[in-house]
């Protein structure tokens, strides 16, 4: 798809950019309306849509951090308890972490479902921790490293952060599916609840975050 | 603001003065490189005709089994209903929500609000409740997560091949095309509804 650059609006003479905030108007996240909004006005209801208008989402920082210590420490319980449990004829019962889960499927030969449930339940929480982290402190620190990078960095987290429930749901299926009393069955582990917690908790965080920080001065 | 309609970049709140685009042009902040916008006008009958089509094959998804699994003479097949009921019979109760909710009750929400917009729109009125339904579809919008699920049948499937005969059902290409569907819907601009609606019709609800 052609992409085009556009020029701002107005640039200061010592080279930063005018924001909305700086002009006093504000987009309705909700409709997009763009509303004249003074400082301490913030919370009026878009004349369209009703939904309150904000300069920057509200306590944003400790918002984003609170969410964010939680599912640090959920991670943790995650990873270490098993997310489910095989009992198959003759065997023993045998319980799975999320770990062992992808090293299963990587002997059993799909290489390449044992990589994406690698990324998908692994990588992208700790990624995503750990890039929530980088922003909310250099952002609070009012950082001008990389900050075109950081911005896409943000949307990167956004845009994946969902496809962590994929153990989730496999865990569900395989539960529903193998059943047969004496044979062999699947049953759910509390692994998988905070599991679940934490791809709830890492995704409410990262929507509490708010990007344009990134590029605001320091708060005072 | 009566002079040239103005533009503030939604990820770093940079300002900028809309200027006409060519069709399927996007618009990208020179600060922050974010989306800003783009000339994809959005089709009113498309939306239906999508949203229709994504209902009936969501009921679809929903009545007919996943997969069936073989063992020895032992046949079992699995709904999206039995793997929720499944996972909460085993006492993981919130993983059993969580299915519920992504899968089942955020999707067909979502398409039934879709409808609800759509369909007095289509006709030149702004039905009534238009504002909160569409404040609904934006916040549930990132809790609806079928493509997931859909991975998720795969990564089932390969895992159970190696202790049992499986095959995918016709609730599998359910979910499946539905991912498309809901894809598809989800890709147009909400903000242009809000703009349409505003333009056919002046009254407020």
């Amino acid at each position: 798809m052609a992409a085009t650059k556009d020029a701002p609006l107005a640039t200061a003479v010592i080279g930063a950019t005018i924001t909305a905030q700086d002009l006093g108007v504000a987009g309705c996240t909700a409709c997009g309306q763009v509303v004249r909004l003074s400082e301490n006005c913030d919370g009026a209801p878009c004349p369209r849509c009703n939904a309150p208008l904000w300069h920057r989402k509200r306590y944003s920082f400790s918002r984003t951090w609170a969410l964010l210590i939680a599912a640090g420490i959920l991670y943790i319980p995650a990873n270490l308890l098993p997310i489910m449990r095989t009992r198959t004829l003759g065997g023993a019962a045998r319980d799975d972490t999320i770990l062992s889960g992808v090293v299963e499927l990587w002997q059993a030969g799909s290489w390449d479902l044992a990589v994406i449930v690698f990324v998908a339940s692994i990588l992208v929480p700790v990624v995503k921790i750990g890039m929530l982290v980088v922003l909310l402190v250099t952002s609070q620190r009012g950082s001008h490293w990389a900050r075109v990078n950081r911005s896409r960095m943000y949307r990167l987290i956004e845009f994946v952060g969902h496809w962590s429930m994929l153990d989730v749901f496999v865990v569900a299926l395989m539960a529903a599916l193998v059943r047969f009393q004496s044979l062999a069955d699947v049953t759910p582990r509390p692994g998988a609840v905070a599991f679940g917690a934490v791809v709830v908790l890492t995704m409410l965080a990262s929507r509490r975050f708010d990007p344009r920080l990134i590029w605001d001065p320091a708060p005072k | 603001m009566s002079e040239a309609p103005i533009v503030i970049c939604e990820h770093c709140d940079a300002v900028y003065r809309r200027r006409p685009l060519a069709l399927g042009q996007l618009a990208r902040c020179s600060r922050c490189d974010g989306p800003l916008y783009r000339n994809r006008p959005i089709d009113l009958d498309v939306m239906l005709a999508l949203a229709v089509a994504a209902l009936i094959v969501l009921v679809i998804a929903n009545v007919f089994p996943i997969v069936n699994l073989q063992v020895s003479n032992d046949d079992r097949e699995a709904t999206l209903w039995g793997a929720i009921l499944a996972t909460y019979d085993s006492g993981v109760g919130f993983v059993a929500l969580l299915a519920a909710l992504t899968v089942f009750f955020y999707p067909l929400l979502q398409l039934l609000l879709y409808l609800h917009v759509l369909l007095p729109l289509r006709f030149g009125m702004r039905g009534a409740g238009f504002n909160t339904s569409m404040h609904l579809l934006r916040a549930m919008q990132p809790w609806s997560m079928v493509e997931v699920f859909v991975l998720g049948v795969l990564v089932a499937l390969v895992k159970l091949s190696s202790m049992a005969e499986v095959t995918p059902k016709l609730g599998m290409w359910g979910f499946a095309l539905l991912t498309v569907l809901l894809t598809w819907l989800n890709s147009f601009d909400m903000h242009q509804l809000w703009d349409i609606a505003e333009e056919r019709c002046s009254g407020r609800d």
